[in-house]
């Protein structure tokens, strides 16, 4: 917890997301942006932790660390969810069934609103026959693709600069689709509010899933997934009793491992980019946790200092034991490390991300974390 | 009902004309709605133009400064904290753990206070700067009372300890000494700055004799003629005995020195070794705890409260808690000298110097604009075991009555309300039933603040509210046309009423259509299946489809005749199951035995004598088709059942 800053910032947080690093960039991320919800005006931030933008503002050095504020915009809607499309554009789904890009302008610190698809996702009434925007769950992208879910259990695929959906499937899901993560360049992973884990392939032209995994009978609803960045049949989801479940997409129609985890929904699961036998998931219960599956506790490099050429090198070696790490059969709860990185939070931490040493999760109690060195 | 403390504010309502006509209301949790009748006061209803608008009045104003959201999200913590550390610890770690409390609270309150002036100075909207700097003042009126209770009531600091505790708080409440030390350090020529000596006696004035010396020193250099007064006053100011935190030493040791300290400073007042420097003179007279001395340097102690503790540092050093109100008392008279009446912080303190806890609570409720302050303290004082006895002639207890107030506003607000929630939870009266009330209020807009909401109904075993919940939400749903969702919501409040009406939903639409919608959820139902009998049939007939369409067709066969004869299907959906069975009783093989056939046959003939005349009549040609052609194949079927039955067993 001493790792962490805090700064309470008067708006209930729904999204952070650190905003990428250069790939040939060593040093860690200096920009966040964060999502707010249940405001009366929502707002997207973008926030720096780097030195130059708290140098004007803190001379005297108290406040190093600190994230400073560098520009705000107003969001119509709850944001339900934000990724990053590249280095200066954002992509925010929206209550209101609207998808929005933002640009960050960095030369003179502004947002603006870059492209709008209105009412992406919605309901039709049967009666009368009138549209309403449905909330817009979960997007993802992958230059220069854009996916998004929504309550409506509608699935879009857009281009960046393209007016109209590439592909819309609709009624894809008879229930909500909370989020969605892309699997291959093709594929996408949804999950629903059944249970299920659904992946689609967009060269398919039937509006079908390709392959449909759920929990048996339980039916409990999964809220987020993340998919293992180097590995990428391994999948791992978190429900609303707090589970994490890995699953194996090569294999079988059933999750390989279910890990007893926190008390209450489980907002968000990732996988550390760089260094993914560790995991970090978030809770309403208020808790932020960090598994740590790297098996050799006493070889445990420090990639998380991304200084230096070794960290390719190093990270090379420990994918063969990751391999292990996630799909034992038997869960490696000896050798799996768990620290709950902010206690006595007792309000939910709705979101967060992590990229090189740096951690960022924004909270109900309008509160944003920073650590700038996390060391597993 | 008690008498009113106060006149209740006047809030006037823009475009309403009350003295014309009269005005409703109707009250909100936190607010009230307001409008225009069209009653003269007269009492005659008058047709004509009136103001068209309503209008919100909202009780706490406060809940919505963004830059109090930090407080109130911040003290939330601290406040949850204090609830979970009940009653671990005794004694002493107990006491020091309630002021450590009680400091946190106060460093909130502080950095709320830094974050208003920043804006207040870097605003350039006049009225908007107006606004800020009066926060900042309430902000820091908050903190000094606040300080003063933690002193006088958590602290409880004994004789001689008290008045360290007192000299702390006048220094971190008199924040403009640093800057004119800075300024007058950093001059050319420190001793003939204008301030110089206002710098020293603001320090001797506080208590802090090494500040005032190191000043002295300035002097002493750049004056040649008063080195020797110097020296003897820098002499007296080091021997000053005083009590520190650490010290063992009692009491009547400490009042043994100071007595003799005293007569010291008296023999060099009366050789008149000072008289030739009036500042140094009335140093030494401040010294002596003379109060005209004290009371003339008025304008640099600004408040009563500076001049008691002053007063009290030089005569009374070893003040008791209970004898602090005099003193009070009679510093506030002294100082305002019947020229002004004292102010509501005036009165609060007084009350505190008093040890009137609940005054103090009553004052600070009529001067300060919101809840917060009253509710977090009385609930800290509760803590210390302050106000057991004291009961309200309504509602539960005073700690409770001022959260449920401030929980309240909370709640009014757009998105604090989750604060709130904790709040209530630790009023053990009457907090479940406000949150009951107050839950049901939240707007539901997204499936994900409906979880949220749900989550905290689920944690508290709120049925009611969970299902009421659930229904709204499965209610939007099939507004939407989304029945799978609809039927999540309705099997996870397992309201079996409504799982109903959306499985005849999917009937209805199967009957229309011909084939189901949302397959993907009726195939996964599991267990949910048997939260209702209409919920079951809808599972178990789609498994008939299913089996029908892998042709497992005696399978299906035995499942579509079980469906009507443990009259799981409704009668209403008789006709069609025996529809679904023509294509079995024509397949070549014979599927359903002959007395399988006889079951069916009862079924149908169930059906059709359930029927009055009457209905018969109504009923169309293809209903009577229908069944005629059932029962030519039922009857077909018989026969080649009979014929293959008896053919097996003869052979």
């Amino acid at each position: 917890m001493e790792d962490f800053s805090a700064k309470f910032v008067s708006q209930k947080i729904s999204k952070t997301r650190w905003r990428p690093v250069p790939a040939a960039a060593l040093q860690p991320p200096e920009l966040f942006a964060t999502g707010s919800w249940d405001n009366e005006e929502n707002k997207i931030s973008i926030w720096s932790v780097g030195d130059f933008g708290s140098l004007e503002d803190a001379p005297n050095g108290e406040y190093q660390g600190e994230p400073q504020l560098l520009c705000d915009i107003g969001h119509q809607g709850d944001v339900m969810d934000m990724q990053f499309f590249d280095q200066e554009r954002i992509v925010a789904a929206s209550s209101t069934g609207s998808v929005t890009v933002f640009r960050h302008h960095q030369n003179n610190q502004t947002l603006s609103i870059n492209q709008r698809w209105e009412r992406a996702h919605y309901h039709m009434n049967p009666d009368t026959h009138s549209y309403g925007g449905a909330s817009c769950t979960g997007v993802i992208c992958n230059n220069p693709e854009i996916v998004t879910v929504g309550e409506d259990g509608r699935i879009n695929l857009f281009r960046a600069d393209h007016k109209k959906a590439v592909r819309i499937i609709e009624n894809a899901d008879s229930s909500t689709l909370h989020a969605v993560t892309f699997l291959r360049t093709t594929e996408i992973l949804t999950v629903n509010s059944i249970g299920q884990l659904k992946i689609w392939d967009f060269r398919e032209q039937r509006n079908e899933p390709s392959q449909i995994f759920s929990l048996t009978g339980d039916r409990i609803p999964l809220h987020c997934v993340d998919r293992h960045p180097s590995q990428q049949h391994i999948v791992a989801t978190g429900g609303q009793d707090g589970m994490l479940s890995i699953w194996d997409v090569r294999q079988g129609s059933m999750p390989v491992s279910l890990l007893n985890a926190h008390d209450a929904e489980m907002w968000e699961v990732h996988f550390h980019p760089s260094n993914p036998d560790h995991l970090f998931t978030c809770s309403e219960d208020g808790s932020l946790w960090h598994w740590d599956a790297s098996m050799e506790v006493s070889e445990k490099p420090s990639f998380f200092h991304q200084g230096g050429r070794s960290t390719t090198f190093l990270s090379h070696s420990t994918n063969q034991s990751v391999i292990s790490a996630w799909l034992n059969n038997n869960p490696t709860k000896d050798r799996m490390e768990i620290t709950n990185l902010v206690p006595n939070q007792t309000l939910s931490v709705n979101s967060l991300d992590v990229l090189g040493p740096c951690l960022v999760c924004g909270t109900d109690a309008e509160a944003i974390y920073v650590n700038r060195h996390l060391v597993a | 009902m008690e008498e009113l403390d106060v006149e209740p504010p006047l809030t006037l309502i823009p475009g309403v004309d009350s003295n014309r006509r009269h005005m409703c209301f109707d009250w909100g949790p936190g607010e009230m709605l307001v409008c225009e009748t069209l009653f003269t006061k007269g009492g005659h209803a008058e047709k004509g133009p009136g103001c068209p608008n309503i209008f919100i009045v909202r009780k706490d104003q406060d809940v919505y400064s963004q830059i109090l959201r930090k407080l109130f999200n911040e003290s939330h913590g601290i406040f949850v904290g204090l609830q979970r550390s009940e009653e671990e610890m005794t004694g002493k770690s107990r006491k020091a753990q309630l002021v450590r409390v009680s400091k946190n609270y106060r460093s909130v309150i502080r950095a709320c206070m830094e974050d208003m002036h920043q804006v207040a100075i870097s605003t350039r909207d006049p009225e908007l700067h107006y606004q800020y700097s009066t926060q900042v003042s309430i902000l820091s009126a908050m903190e000094l009372i606040w300080n003063l209770c933690e002193i006088l009531f958590v602290e409880v600091a004994p004789a001689g300890h008290l008045l360290l505790h007192l000299l702390d708080w006048v220094r971190l409440h008199v924040c403009d000494v640093d800057t004119m030390v800075h300024e007058v350090l950093s001059s050319e020529n420190p001793s003939k700055h204008k301030d110089f000596w206002n710098t020293v006696d603001i320090f001797v004035l506080q208590g802090r004799m090494d500040d005032a010396r190191h000043l002295l020193a300035k002097e002493a250099s750049a004056n040649p003629t008063s080195v020797g007064m110097c020296k003897i006053l820098d002499d007296l100011m080091k021997k000053m005995p005083v009590l520190s935190l650490g010290n063992t030493q009692t009491l009547t040791e400490m009042e043994l020195k100071w007595q003799h300290w005293h007569e010291e400073c008296q023999r060099y007042l009366q050789d008149g070794t000072f008289a030739s420097n009036p500042h140094m003179e009335s140093i030494c007279k401040i010294l002596l705890g003379d109060e005209n001395a004290i009371l003339e340097k008025k304008e640099i102690m600004t408040t009563w409260y500076h001049f008691l503790v002053t007063r009290l540092v030089y005569s009374h050093p070893t003040v008791k808690p209970v004898e602090l109100r005099f003193y009070a008392q009679s510093s506030l008279d002294l100082f305002l000298g019947g020229e002004s009446s004292p102010e509501p912080l005036d009165t609060i303190l007084m009350a505190a110097f008093e040890f009137e806890i609940h005054q103090v609570i009553k004052e600070c409720s009529i001067a300060l604009s919101n809840w917060w302050f009253v509710a977090h303290l009385t609930d800290l004082l509760d803590h210390c075991k302050l106000l057991q006895s004291h009961n309200l002639y309504f509602g539960s207890n005073m700690r409770e009555f001022l959260l449920l107030e401030y929980a309240s506003g909370l709640f009014s607000h757009h998105s604090l309300w989750q604060l709130g929630v904790d709040y209530f939870d630790h009023c053990p009266e009457y907090g479940k039933v406000y949150l009951e009330l107050h839950i049901e209020r939240i707007p539901l807009n997204t499936e994900q603040k409906a979880l949220k909401v749900l989550r905290i109904c689920e944690q508290r075993q709120m049925q009611d509210q969970v299902r009421s919940i659930c229904k709204i939400m499965a209610m939007k749903a099939v507004r939407n046309n989304r029945l799978g969702s609809a039927l999540s919501w309705s099997i996870r409040a397992k309201d079996a009423a409504f799982a109903t009406l959306i499985s005849d939903r999917f009937l209805k639409d199967y009957c229309e259509r011909g084939s189901f919608s949302d397959l993907d959820l009726i195939d996964n139902l599991g267990p949910s299946m048997l939260l209702s009998d209409r919920l079951t049939f809808l599972g178990k007939y789609r498994e008939f489809h299913r089996l029908y369409g892998e042709t497992r067709f005696s399978e299906a066969a035995k499942l579509l005749l079980m469906l009507m004869t443990a009259r799981i299907a409704p009668c209403s959906f008789w006709m069609t199951l025996l529809i679904d069975a023509l294509p079995l009783l024509e397949q070549k093989e014979v599927i359903f035995s002959a007395e399988q056939t006889y079951e069916l046959m009862r079924c149908l003939e169930d059906l059709t004598a359930g029927k009055t005349d009457n209905q018969k009549h109504q009923g169309d040609d293809i209903e009577t088709t229908k069944v005629e052609i059932l029962r030519l194949a039922l009857a077909r079927n018989l026969a080649r059942a009979i014929v293959k039955e008896g053919t097996l067993e003869g052979s």
